[in-house]
This record gives C-alpha cells, structure tokens and sequence, in this order.
C-alpha cells in the first residue's frame, strides 16, 4: 500500500488548488464581460430589457448555485450539447457571477446624483460619451471595493464544482481523505489553502472600502 | 436534438419533494434563529472590553468567511468524528448552517453597532446601566433595523446554501432532487422543480422578513 506523507497530501492539494484558481479566475472575467454587458443593456432604460435583466438576476440570485450547476450540466446536455464538469462549471459559474457583478454594478451607477445625466443631456453630450467621460469614472472608483469582495465569493463557489465531480481543491480533499482516512488533517488542509486564497482578497476589499469612504 | 419535457412521471414523486421541502424549511428556520442569537453574542463579543475575546470572535468571523461552506460542512461531517463527536448528517449541516450564518452575522450586526453614537453608551452607563444592558437595551434594536436589510439577505443567502447539506446526505429537498432524479432519470425536469421551489421560497422569505419588520420594528426613522 502507498502511504501518504502530510507532505503528498499537502502537494496533492496543491496541485489541485491551481484548478481552483484558474476557475475562479475565468469566472471573474466571464462574469465580469457579461455583467458589465447587463449593466450598459440596462443603463439605456429601455423597460423590456429593464424587465429582462431584472429577472435574470433574480432568477440567479434566487437559485442555489449548487441546482444552476446541476441544471447546466445536465440541462445542456438534453439539447444536444455535450459538456464535461469542466464546461459547465464554467458556464455557470459565469452566468452566476455576471448577475451578481451587475447587481454592484448597477447600484453604484444609481448612486451617482440623477442630475449628472441631465447635464450631460443639456451639454449635448451622447449616450456613450456620457458613459465614458462621466458616469464611468465615478462609478468604477465606488465598485472596485464591491468586485473584490465579491471575488472571495466566486473562489468559495468553484468549491461546489467538485459535486458536478470537477477535480478542484475541495474534490481532491475528499478524493485524498478517501485515501488515507485523515479527514480532520486533510479538511484543515483544504480550508488552510482556500483562506489563504480568500483572506488576502478580503483584506483588500476592506482596505479598499476604508480608502474610498475617506476619498468622498 | 428535439427533447420534451416531461413532467407527468414526476407527479407520483410529490410526497418526496414535500418532504424535502419541510427539511429545508426546518433547517433555515432553526439555522436563521440560531446563526442571529450566535451573531449577537460574537458581535458583543467583539466590542468587549476583554482583548482575547475580541480576538477569538474575529478569528472566528475570518475563518469562517474566507473558506467555503462546504469545506466547513464536510470537515464538521467528516473531520470531527475523528476527534470523537460523532454527529448525525441532520445534525452536522445544521451546526454548520448556524456556524456560518453566526461568522456572517456578527460581520452585519457589528456594522449596525458601530453606527450607534458613541453618547448612546455614555448616556445609558451615566444612567447606572451596565454596558451588557446598555448593549441589550438601548444599542442593539436600532442596530438591527439599521442593518434589517443585510440579515435577510444573508439569511436568504444560507437558506440556499442549504442545497449544499444534501452532499452529506441530509434528506432536504436537494437530495430529494437527486434521489427522484436518479429514480426517474428525468435529471433536468427535477432540478428544474427543486430550482423553482427554492426561487419561491427565498421570494417568500424575503416577504416574511418585510411582515416582521413591518410588525416590531416600531421607530420608522431609522
């Protein structure tokens, strides 16, 4: 029989914690493209698409992430479209993200005073050019705070993909723990790695609020 | 590539998903109760005067928020045993559900607390209160209506988190999903139905908590 030192184990969730990362990171920036397409669609105030995006939010905000992942991978599947536990994490990690990213996103573009968009009405300014020179601006400085903290959120979510049977960190703990029967040790492991993932971002997050709040 | 939907062979399945259900309501209404009084307690915790207690309730809340739920869930599950508390998977998923909800909470409550003027304290200990009373008597209700809409949120936050106990296989009605689903092999039209319940419930949720706002908080003001 093959024993595990606390070293293999160690290195083992290593590996797999890179996994983790790069999930966290493609959902990131697939949730942030698509949320940040939600948020211009829906700062045109047209209500049809106001009322669209409303739902989708609710729908993705209102749904365990654990039964969107479940609907992806066997949901795609009935359509004809073959996906693997890798894909449909992806997917639905991105849809899940993209609304919770509009979500802070819109509400730091509803924070700026209405009058700036009339002003920039009466200076004749377009649609894009007041997006780009005015509203933008401001309301990225206010949603960096926001995104990051949020980011600890899709690190803790890629942690569900090892129920659709993806090999991330929370996977291979359970997969090693089924190998050497050291569930306290291995357990402590995993949860070690992702807080030392998730507490530096947590941190910036909240010295990033601290510097914005002094700033107004 | 044409694929219909059915969901007549699910209707015999009802009584399971119901049961489900009722698991799940069980759990959030015991683990909102419990994470809240928990939350309270860390959140007093955090402001007291005793270095080592401040520094316990903080660790408590970094830990807990910085690592999934359920790396918490299957290391309660899984890991504590070794130790020798044995807990049932009911049991197991909802300390955990308390303990996260408990980490979360003191995080929302402390916000609301640190709003409190500090004249507040200064009042209630001239008037011959203690600082545990002025906490429980004149600090803490405006500080929960203060930030009323943050707990629901988390508190609907954990009822979904919920789905994540059936891994340890705790009857709920995500489980009930997965079992019907592989009874069945209609994966999608179950979930689907568990999807659907969840949404209505976290709507229902959400209403509840604006009725018992509505009911006891009674300085509209804040």
């Amino acid at each position: 029989m093959v024993q595990f030192t606390d070293w293999d184990i160690l290195k083992n969730l290593l590996l797999a914690a890179r996994w983790t990362i790069l999930l966290s990171l493609l959902a990131f920036v697939g949730g942030g493209v698509f949320g940040l397409l939600l948020t211009l669609l829906r700062s045109m105030r047209n209500k049809l698409i106001t009322y669209l995006i409303q739902g989708y939010v609710e729908i993705f905000q209102g749904i365990p992430l654990l039964m969107q992942l479940f609907l992806t991978f066997f949901g795609l599947s009935l359509i004809g479209i073959e996906v693997d536990a890798w894909t449909a994490a992806v997917i639905s990690l991105t849809l899940f993200s993209s609304a919770f990213f509009h979500d802070i996103w819109r509400g730091c573009i509803e924070a700026l005073p209405k009058g700036q968009w009339e002003a920039c009405k009466t200076l004749g300014l377009s649609y894009l050019q007041t997006m780009r020179h005015v509203i933008v601006p401001q309301a990225m400085r206010m949603s960096i705070a926001p995104t990051v903290g949020f980011s600890v959120q899709i690190v803790k979510g890629t942690a569900l993909a090892s129920v659709i049977g993806f090999v991330e960190l929370t996977k291979a703990g359970s997969m090693i723990n089924n190998a050497v029967f050291q569930p306290f040790k291995v357990f402590v492991f995993v949860a070690i790695l992702y807080f030392i993932i998730c507490f530096p971002l947590s941190v910036l997050a909240r010295h990033l609020e601290k510097k914005n709040h002094v700033a107004r | 590539m044409s694929y219909q939907l059915d969901f007549t062979n699910l209707i015999p399945y009802l009584p399971q998903f119901a049961a489900g259900l009722w698991t799940t309501v069980e759990l959030t209404l015991i683990s909102t109760f419990g994470g809240l009084l928990l939350g309270t307690l860390c959140a007093q915790g955090r402001i007291s005067q005793e270095a080592w207690l401040r520094t316990c309730c903080s660790c408590y809340v970094e830990v807990i928020r910085n690592t999934p739920f359920i790396v918490q869930l299957f290391f309660i599950f899984f890991g504590l045993p070794a130790l020798g508390f044995k807990l049932s998977a009911w049991q197991a998923g909802t300390i955990a559900m308390i303990i996260n909800l408990g980490a979360y909470s003191t995080e929302i409550i402390r916000a609301g607390i640190d709003a409190a003027p500090k004249g507040q304290w200064e009042a209630g200990q001239t008037l011959g209160l203690t600082r545990r009373q002025v906490f429980w008597h004149i600090i803490l209700p405006p500080a929960y209506q203060r930030v009323y809409p943050a707990i629901v949120s988390q508190c609907i936050i954990v009822m979904l988190g919920s789905a994540v106990v059936s891994q340890i296989s705790v009857e709920e009605l995500t489980f009930s999903a997965n079992f019907i689903q592989s009874r069945t092999f209609l994966s999608f039209e179950s979930y689907m139905i568990a999807a659907l319940v969840y949404l209505l419930l976290a709507i229902l949720m959400r209403q509840t908590f604006a009725l018992i706002k509505r009911i006891t908080f009674k300085n509209p003001s804040l």
